[in-house]
């Protein structure tokens, strides 16, 4: 089965996966975005469903429309390790227990991101929640691949500096 | 060029730490003639090993060993292990400053006299006569090269200076330049011009802002009177029946205890450093840590009243591009107690990079609120406040028993709370920041919480009478008398300006007082 169905959107593809199990992971298990995004992600450690979960949150958690998802996948995978996986897998469950009870399936099928918000609000204390923030905060930002989006350019020694290069050229004043 | 010096020499002046205290101090005294140990917790790096990337820069420079922190500052919550952001290399934080060099005004060295009687506030007079400080201000700022002083030319102003500089007129501001700054506007001291690249705080590749790493450091070596041994933490000070101090054990970069003897010690680690180090001394002899007979030692931890305002507008802005702090409004610096508060506060624009913005906009916050701020991270400008804040008793640096460093010694615990009047004073300065940048079209502004201390002043704190403070006016204790502190600790008050021009002309004057005592034979 390709990962990569043309036309799916990741959100598809994974409520898919929930319905297929397994059957959405191949070999050691991979979490992907739909074709035109073209990324997927293996997972060593964890299920590839709460990969897809965490990833979820993390867009959750600091959404910017303008970034991709490969980049929040990204900053989520230093989580899929051995030593980390077992309290993840706990707490992607005790999220999804939490969605449980407010009548959802799981996590992932809350439609809205006002309610999945809403949801993280009331766990926002927990130490789960706080590792993913904490994570995301340089797993996230720190990416240079992701600095563009936001128009950062980072370092400009190795091109002289700004003193020929625009620092300040602000003409709107 | 570096002179070996025995560990059992016991002529040495030996200086602990080489920030801008130490660092500065360190070389005055080389070249006087004077033999120096300077012991370095950190490493050594040079323009050509800075990182211009904020956390890789970070890992390289920062003071990361274990601290704890207490109090209702915020940063005891967001960062309780890092109460402070400073430097633990050769040269300590003068890698990271922004360059900012401003003399006090006089009444601040008067503080106790000008603001009177500020309940919950420890105030004190500096025992020093400003008119004293004009000559080592002089030499300071021309070690320095600050700019707009000695007829050294102002900096251009960068994209973010341009919008607070405009908003700044509109609100009727007179006092608005680039700044005073310790960062070249032309070639001075073989040292390049700022070449606009940014990332002052993250160590300046081109060696345009003073650092001693570059400067005092290899200046004083060059001597032949200095020493530097980097990657050497000093654990203790040790005296003598006499209650002379004797020498300092430390451990050196391979793991080992070694033992520097010593005819004069000046502890020079930063306000947190400094003090642990005192108390982390203790003896039968002074069990409450050495130079304490006050009870002050580690009390009146000062760190600036701050915070920072950012605003985005509906344009780009780019204030990452070019120094770091490019400017300042001084207006606000005054006293004037109709504001609502004693002491004053400068403006000076402040760029964080996409992720230190990320990690210090507003630590914690989540959801769309603080994400649609960072969308327009490039559309934004920025500024910092720095303040006077009041001295109190009870913000201070002790011994936490519970948690020890990497050498097995009790950490600092850093206990703060804000005073009355710092809260007043931040809250009268966020408004003006705020409304600078509504001058200038501002779409919504942020009304940033203080960083971990950059500026951490006050735990040996200078005063005439023994029973007030650490050491006297020439930062020698008043309990030992070859026992100096040579650091931003010894500051009494903190003033409204940035505190390295001030740390900086106070060692110079320190090593004139040692090698003229040195030659009395008196210590
Ligand atoms: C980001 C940033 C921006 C700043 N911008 C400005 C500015 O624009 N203007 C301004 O005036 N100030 C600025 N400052 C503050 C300025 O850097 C400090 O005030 C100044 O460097 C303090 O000097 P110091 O000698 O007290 O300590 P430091 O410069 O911190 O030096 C202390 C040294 O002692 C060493 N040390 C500590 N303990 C031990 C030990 N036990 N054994 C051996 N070595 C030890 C440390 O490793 C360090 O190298 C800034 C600071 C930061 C962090
Ligand atoms: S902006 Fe200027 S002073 Fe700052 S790091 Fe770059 S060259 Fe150095």
């Amino acid at each position: 089965m390709s990962l990569r169905k043309q036309g799916m959107t990741r959100r598809q593809l994974l409520s898919q996966s929930a319905l297929i199990g397994a059957g959405f992971a191949i070999g050691s298990g991979f979490v992907a975005g739909q074709a035109q995004a073209n990324w997927a992600l293996e997972v060593e450690h964890l299920k590839p469903e709460t990969m897809a979960t965490l990833i979820q949150m993390a867009r959750d958690i600091y959404p910017h429309d303008q970034v991709g998802d490969q980049f929040y996948a990204t900053a989520v995978k230093g989580h899929d390790s051995a030593e980390a996986a077992p309290g993840i897998e706990d707490g992607v469950a005790a999220l999804n227990a939490a969605a449980k009870n407010l009548g959802y399936g799981r996590y992932l099928d809350i439609g809205w991101e006002r309610d999945r918000v809403d949801l993280l609000r009331s766990l926002e204390d927990s130490a789960f929640f706080q590792q993913i923030r904490g994570g995301l905060v340089t797993g996230l930002y720190n990416q240079k691949a992701v600095w563009p989006i936001f128009g950062y350019e980072g370092e400009s020694f190795s091109e002289g500096g700004y003193i020929d290069r625009g620092f300040d050229d602000i003409n709107w004043l | 060029m570096t002179a070996p010096f025995e560990l059992s020499d016991d002529s040495v002046v030996v200086v602990i730490g080489t920030g801008a205290g130490g660092g500065v101090l360190a070389n005055e005294l080389a070249q006087k003639g004077v033999s120096v140990v300077a012991l370095e917790a950190g490493g050594r790096y040079l323009p050509e090993d800075y990182i211009n990337d904020e956390w890789d820069s970070f890992g390289q420079l920062a003071w990361t060993d274990p601290r704890t922190t207490s109090g209702d500052w915020r940063v005891s919550k967001d960062f309780s292990g890092l109460p402070a952001w400073i430097v633990k290399a050769v040269g300590g934080t003068t890698t990271h400053w922004a360059g900012a060099s401003l003399r006090f005004q006089d009444h601040e060295w008067k503080a106790r006299t000008t603001y009177g009687d500020t309940a919950g506030a420890n105030l004190l007079d500096w025992p020093i006569d400003p008119r004293e400080m004009d000559d080592y201000y002089t030499r300071a700022e021309n070690k320095l090269g600050v700019t707009r002083t000695g007829g050294r030319a102002g900096l251009p102003g960068n994209n973010n200076f341009k919008v607070f500089e405009k908003g700044a007129r509109a609100l009727g501001y007179e006092e608005v330049h680039t700044g005073r700054m310790a960062i070249n506007s032309a070639d001075y001291d073989g040292r390049p011009a700022c070449q606009q690249t940014g990332f002052c705080f993250q160590g300046c590749k081109w060696g345009a802002k003073w650092s001693t790493a570059y400067t005092d450091i290899p200046n004083g070596e060059a001597t032949g009177n200095l020493e530097v041994r980097e990657r050497c933490h000093v654990m203790r000070i040790e005296h003598n029946q006499q209650g002379k101090v004797t020498g300092v054990v430390y451990v050196d970069a391979e793991g080992n205890q070694q033992e520097q003897k010593a005819r004069v010690v000046c502890v020079a680690g930063n306000s947190i450093e400094s003090p642990r180090l005192l108390l982390n001394s203790a003896s039968s002899m002074f069990p409450d840590g050495l130079a304490n007979s006050s009870g002050q030692v580690g009390r009146n931890y000062m760190r600036h009243v701050t915070g920072s305002v950012y605003a985005v507008f509906d344009q780009p802005v780019r204030m990452w591009r070019g120094t770091t702090m490019a400017g300042i409004i001084q207006d606000e610096a005054i006293n004037d107690p109709s504001r609502g508060f004693v002491g004053g506060y400068e403006l000076e624009t402040l760029a964080l990079g996409l992720p230190f913005m990320a990690a210090f906009l507003d630590p914690g916050a989540w959801g769309r609120e603080f994400t649609t701020a960072l969308d327009h991270y490039e559309n934004m400008a920025g500024m910092w406040i720095v303040g006077e804040d009041m001295p109190q008793e009870t913000n201070r640096i002790t011994l936490n028993s519970d948690v020890t460093d990497q050498h097995g010694l009790p950490v600092a615990n850093v206990h703060f709370s804000d005073h009355p009047n710092d809260i007043a004073m931040r809250d009268h300065a966020y408004r003006q920041g705020i409304a600078v940048y509504e001058a200038v079209g501002a779409t919504r502004v942020f009304p940033t919480p203080p960083y971990p201390s950059t500026h951490n002043l006050g735990t040996n704190r200078m005063s005439s009478d023994p029973r007030d403070g650490v050491v006297n006016a020439h930062g020698q204790s008043h309990d030992i008398a070859n026992l100096f502190v040579s650091d931003g600790s010894q500051f009494t008050t903190g003033a409204a300006e940035n505190p390295t021009l001030t740390i900086v002309a106070l060692a110079i004057r320190q090593a004139e007082f040692i090698a003229a005592e040195l030659g009395r034979q008196n210590i």
